[in-house]
Formats: C-alpha cells, structure tokens, sequence
C-alpha cells in the first residue's frame, strides 16, 4: 500500500481516519506506522509511550482505543482455550484475567508451534532502578510460564545502555544496576539451559550488531520522530537506540544459539507501551527477508493510590517492592484506594465499586483461584463483604508472592548471573 | 572434612562427659533457640568468632549476658583499640567447618582450627550447666564446664576462662593481661569467590562489619547477607533440599486440613504444591548448572 504526502490515514479496525500524512512517507509495507505526532482526536486524551504513560485528566487509560490506535488485536476466550489444548495446561492466571489482552499474530505462533515449528521469546528490563515492585515482575512472570508451557528458548535484553542515554546514569551504573537487575528476573524462575540474558553494553557486537545496522538502515530520522517523537535537541544516541531493542526480535542475532538458523519465529511478551518499537520491527521485518515478531502485551499494573498511568518507581507508596517486609505490604494495602463505600450502611446497600476498586483489582492479577475470586467479586460487588476482609487476603497472597521471591533472589549467586549471561550453546533449549 | 555433630557427641560419650542433647529446628540466633531450649536446662551462650589484623583468630564464648566490648578486648589481647573484629564467613568453613549461626567452643575439635585460640567466659563456671551447639545448629547440649574441660584437655588444650567484663587498663605499667591468649600462629584463609561475605554469627550485641561496601539506594542488603547463605546451601545440598520439600509438603497439608473432603484436598494441594516445588526444583537446576559452568571457566587440561 502507497501511502503519500498529503494522505489522511485510515485505520480499518476503527473505520475512521486516524490521522492526517504531512510529511513524506517512503512507500513500504502493508501495516500501517501510527504516527505519534499526528493531531488526532483521541492521542490528546491518553499518552501511551516507552517513556510516559498518562492520562490528561487523571482517568483509566482506555485499552479499546488503545488497541484500536495502535492496531493490535484482543486476546478472545477461543484463543485462550486454544493455549489451553496445545500446552495441556491451564493458562496463566494472566491470561485468564485479561492481563495479557492484546496480540499481534499470536494466532500464527500457536499455528507454527501446533505444526512441530520452533519460536523463541524475547523480553527485556531497562535497569533504572535497583528496587523492583510487582509491576515489573509481571512480563517475567508470564515469561516463564510461557517458556514452561510451550518449553521454548528465550532471550532477554537488558538495556543498561538505554537507561545510559535516557536516564543520564553513569555507564558503570547502569551496567551494576543492570546485575542487580538480573538477580530478580533470575528470582523469577528461568530455567538456565534455556535462557540468555545479556546486556547491551556487553553483547553489542558481531551478527547482532550487524542486525542492528540493517534495521537502522530501513528507518528515516523523520519516521523515527514520528513514531518516537525525537526532535532536534535529542542527542543522536536516542535515535541510534531503536534498532537495539528490535534486532533481538531476529533469531539470526544469535548465532551462539541458532546457528545458521535466519529465520526462527520470535514471540515478545511486554507492556503495551512497547508496542512502538515493535510496531517498528515488523515494519522492517520483511525488508530483511525476516519474519514478523509476534507480541502478547500486557496493561498496566495500576498503582496503589491512583487509578490513572502506571506504578512509578520514584513514589515509593505507589507501590509494593519486591524488598518490602510483611508489615509495609500490610500498611500499603490499607493505604490502598477503595471501592469500598464510606460508611457500613451505604457499601451493604451499593456494594463496592469493582472498577475503582485497587484491592480486588490486585487480587484479579495474583489471586489464582478463579472460584474464590468469583466469589470475592459477588460478596464484594453486592456489599456482604467488607474493603478490610477483602485488604486482608490480598496482603496473604502478596505476601506470599514476595516472601517466594525474596528466597529465590537470596539463592541467586553472583555466579549464576554469569552463567546466565554467558555466551554459550542451550543445546536442550526446545525440551 | 570436619567432624559431624555425631562424631563430637560419640566423642564425648567415650570420654564420660554427661551432657543432656535438645533436637531443634536450625537457628541462627539466640532468641530463636531460646525459643527451643528452655532456661532450666542451663545457661544459653552467645559464641563470637574474630580475627585480628594478622590474621589470627579467636573464639569468645560468653553467658548472653555479659557484656563483651570489643575495644576493650582487643586491648586486653594487646592488639590496640581497633584491632579485632568479626572473622569472615569463609574462616568459618575453613577453620571451623561449622555453619553460619553454629560458633562454638566445640568447634576447636577440628585440626583446622588448631590455631584458634579459644576464649570462654568465667562466669560459666557458676552454672550447673550451660548450653552449646555441637557443631550443628540443629541440635544443642548443655553440660557442666567440668565437661568442656575434660573436653578441651583431651584435644591438648588448656581451658582459659577469663573475666570478659574486667577492664583493667591497658598502659605502661599494665601490659595486655589477655596477650598470652594471643595465637602464635597466623592463618591465611584462601579467596574464595563470590561468597556473599556476610559476618553476622548468632546474636552479636557488638558492631557489625558491613557485608558489602556502601552502596547508594540499595534497599536489599541490610541483614540478608545471612539468611542468604543458608538459602543458597539448600540448593546446593540434595539433603537440605529434600528436607526443604518435606518441610513445604507438611506445611502445606498441616494448613489445608480444614475438613474438605478427601478428593477435593488432594486437587488445590496437589496444585499448590507442584507449582511450589517446581521453583525449588528449578532454583537447584539453575544452582548446579552454575556451579558446573564456574568450574568450566577454571577448567585447564591435565598436563600430559
């Protein structure tokens, strides 16, 4: 599809024009970028980017339109199912509640891997900060259930230099950061003859690097600061940096672990505010001779006291850390915002608001137990069961959650973390 | 390779030394094993072990309350004000071959430790009984200090009991009272890589060594490093690891028996647990792979 200067670009899933075209656009594929910069009637509501995520007037962040804006497709009840039958397993409690809710051609993954094809993952960390919370946890945690249920390879990113060229951090920082990083994904449960990690700083090189000039090869300064936003004050690195996030998407970026393999299926579970990049790499994809990557993209995790944008590690009650003692979960749930009524009478006659409500929305991500959570919705939702009784079972299953994981990151030693992050074969990556 | 707990109880048995034994959970503090051994049976000790800047190394046994100051022991042992301190976790295994949380005066069994000199409260000698490890802090036995002396003197030691409370100066006149306690020979502990170098021995009241240099906004480091290797070791031991599932297992069913029904406790326990000990499993998997690939970069070939 050509699509030129002047041209109002037209988005099929919505049915209206998304934006208007007014600079030139090489003519490439059949997927249209969305640009950024476009005035369009709905970007100015909600901002969704690798670098902010808001609302203008402090609303919920709109999946629909999300979805509809960038072009992806929802995760529907057959396709769960579907996961179901091909991994023999109950889906991920991720899956199931809708927190993994966007696609692109996963359907294409489940028909590769229901033929006997091979994929591998792809996720990354930025190492910004040492101090994890739940919201970041939540891409690994999927990770690995997919790496589990589909016994499939995986590689993951860490981008110390982004957080360099970003964040203003000091490259002997962000490379300490990044270890430290590493130590909580490990925590996570990889299994490590099926798991590369690596660092940019101290991967960038050889057949990756060669990936990583190709792609930048296929992108204009002007299509960058389109989908990106960059503008004549960014400093070059930030416009170099795409191409590194997106040449992991190519199995032929690790010949230590595909050799000779240019094509192996490549699926990227992450945040949708990655979508950009992405959106990218399949764009550039075919121009390779490669094939798409799939994404599986997950929303937000909200933060404790607002309902709006996501958990930010620079407000420390905003969300639960990895680090935190069973007491400071406990006086941050209570601290949490409720959809509970104000007084007794009123929540017994309205119930709780379910939408605004942080508890149940937490316990919808971490409580495994469909049926308790059914029934948490119901006694809650009609007003029998109180905020406090609802507060308290999600401060046991979080609990829980971060006592497992703060045992797992004590048994990670400093040279595990070089064992993961060695070049070396997986030769039983696919069993 | 050390002695065993069983090796220094059977040892003692030859020797006619009345003890009386207490099997315990592990503990690495003196509360917790409060919590197991009660004070009728003798009195609990608090077990230091240090070392000074040459390189020599010292046990401190002492009754939990007596006040251990160790400015004023260093001068004692004429090493100046600031010249002992906690002994690194590695001389633990290496001297002592004991545990983390398992100091004790017993450990002085071991050749390794034929250096350390080994220095125990005299206010013991009040107590009809008082309490040590044996080597292991799973276990603990009290006994008379006539005990521990029949002890010590078979391995060719000479108990020393001093009055770890005294201050009496340290100056021209008054040379270090303690400097005779000083070990004539120095040890150098080999580097061992990688170890979270963690120096919190049970119940220390006196300063603690830092673990790990300052690190700016570092909110995971106060007082892990301990509990962090005892973490790792059950990855790294098939027994302490079967113990570690056992352990989950039987929590796990003493907490669902809630009178449900048979079929259905087996199903969510069943659940429960596989998804439990499949990240054990995965965390021992991921600890040998490691161990294994370390090995492989230190690997040379045999010289022919």
């Amino acid at each position: 599809m050509e699509v030129y200067k002047g041209d109002e670009i037209y988005s099929e899933s919505s049915e209206q024009v998304v934006c208007k075209v007014d600079h030139e656009i090489e003519p490439e594929s059949s997927e249209q970028p969305v640009y950024k910069n476009e005035s369009d009637s709905e970007s100015s509501e909600q901002e969704v980017n690798p670098w902010e995520v808001s609302t203008k007037d402090g609303g919920k962040i709109d999946y629909d339109k999300l979805i509809d804006k960038f072009g992806c497709e929802r995760v529907d009840e057959s396709l769960i199912n579907r996961v179901q039958r091909l991994t023999c397993r109950q889906p991920h409690v991720f899956l199931r509640r809708g927190v993994f809710f966007a696609h692109r051609d996963f359907n294409e993954i489940l028909d590769a891997f229901e033929r006997g094809d091979k994929f591998y993952l792809y996720t990354g960390r930025g190492p910004s900060s040492e101090a994890l919370h739940l919201g970041h946890l939540i891409p690994f945690m999927f990770t690995k259930y997919l790496q589990e249920a589909f016994k499939v390879p995986l590689v993951i990113q860490i981008t110390d230099d982004e957080k360099c060229i970003w964040k203003n951090l000091k490259v002997a920082d962000t490379k300490k950061l990044g270890r430290e990083n590493v130590k909580d994904i490990i925590a996570c449960g990889f299994d490590i003859t099926k798991t590369f990690i690596f660092s940019n700083f101290e991967y960038l090189g050889g057949a990756f690097y060669e990936n990583v000039v190709q792609v930048g090869n296929c992108i204009t300064l002007n299509k960058a600061k389109g989908i990106f936003g960059f503008s004549g004050e960014d400093h070059i690195a930030k416009i170099s940096f795409p191409p590194v996030q997106a040449a992991p998407s190519f199995s032929s970026s690790f010949q230590h672990l595909f050799p000779g393999e240019e094509n192996l299926r490549c699926l990227i579970p992450c945040a949708i505010d990655q979508d950009p990049y992405f959106r990218m790499t399949r764009d550039v994809a075919p121009r390779l001779g490669y094939s798409k990557p799939a994404l599986i993209e997950s929303s937000f995790f909200p933060a404790l006291r607002g309902k709006s944008g996501k958990m930010s590690a620079s407000d420390p009650n905003s969300a639960i850390y990895v680090t935190d003692s069973a007491k400071d979960i406990k006086k941050k749930i209570n601290g949490a915002v409720s959809g509970g009524q104000d007084n007794k009478d009123d929540h017994k006659k309205y119930g709780a608001n379910l939408e605004e409500d942080i508890p149940f929305k937490y316990l919808s991500f971490f409580l495994e137990n469909d049926s308790e959570l059914e029934h948490i919705k119901k006694e809650y939702g009609e007003g029998r069961m109180l905020t406090g009784a609802v507060k308290k079972r999600l401060t046991e299953v979080l609990i829980e959650i971060v006592e497992r994981h703060r045992r797992a990151r004590a048994a990670v030693t400093d040279e595990m973390v070089n064992a993961f992050m060695a070049v070396r074969p997986l030769p039983s990556m696919f069993e | 390779m050390g002695f065993s707990k069983i090796e220094l109880l059977d040892r003692l048995q030859e020797l006619e030394i009345d003890y009386s034994k207490y099997e315990h959970p592990p503990v690495l503090t003196v509360e917790a094993q409060a919590k197991y051994v009660s004070s009728n049976e003798g009195a609990l000790s608090k077990n230091l072990f240090l070392k000074d800047k040459k390189n020599r190394y010292y046990i401190v046994s002492a009754m939990v309350d007596t006040k251990v100051d160790m400015k004023v022991l260093s001068q004692r042992l004429g090493l100046g004000k600031g010249g002992i301190r906690m002994a690194p976790e590695e001389a633990l295994g290496q001297l002592l071959q004991v545990s983390l949380g398992c100091v004790t005066p017993f450990a002085v069994i071991n050749e390794s430790a034929r250096d350390v000199s080994l220095l125990l409260d005299k206010n013991f000698k009040n107590q009809t009984r008082c309490i040590f490890h044996p080597l292991s802090n799973d276990v603990s036995i009290s006994l008379n200090t006539s005990g521990l002396d029949k002890f010590l003197q078979s391995i060719g030691r000479d108990p020393v009991y001093v009055d770890l409370e005294a201050n009496p100066g340290v100056g021209k006149d008054q040379p270090p009272d303690l400097a005779v306690y000083v070990p004539s020979g120095s040890v150098v502990i080999p580097e061992l890589p990688n170890k979270t170098s963690s120096t919190q021995p049970k119940n220390v009241s006196a300063e603690i060594k830092p673990a790990l240099p300052a690190k700016p906004s570092k909110p995971v480091d106060k007082g892990k490093s301990v509990a962090a290797t005892s973490v790792q070791s059950v990855y790294k031991n098939p027994e302490k690891f079967v113990e570690e599932i056992l352990d989950k297992t039987s929590a796990l069913l003493l907490s669902e028996a809630k009178g449900e029904s048979m079929e259905t406790l087996t199903e969510t326990q069943r659940k429960r647990l596989t998804s439990e000990l499949t990240h054990l499993a995965i965390m021992y998997k991921n600890t040998a792979y490691a161990e294994g690939f370390y090995a492989g970069t230190k690997y040379q070939p045999y010289r022919q």
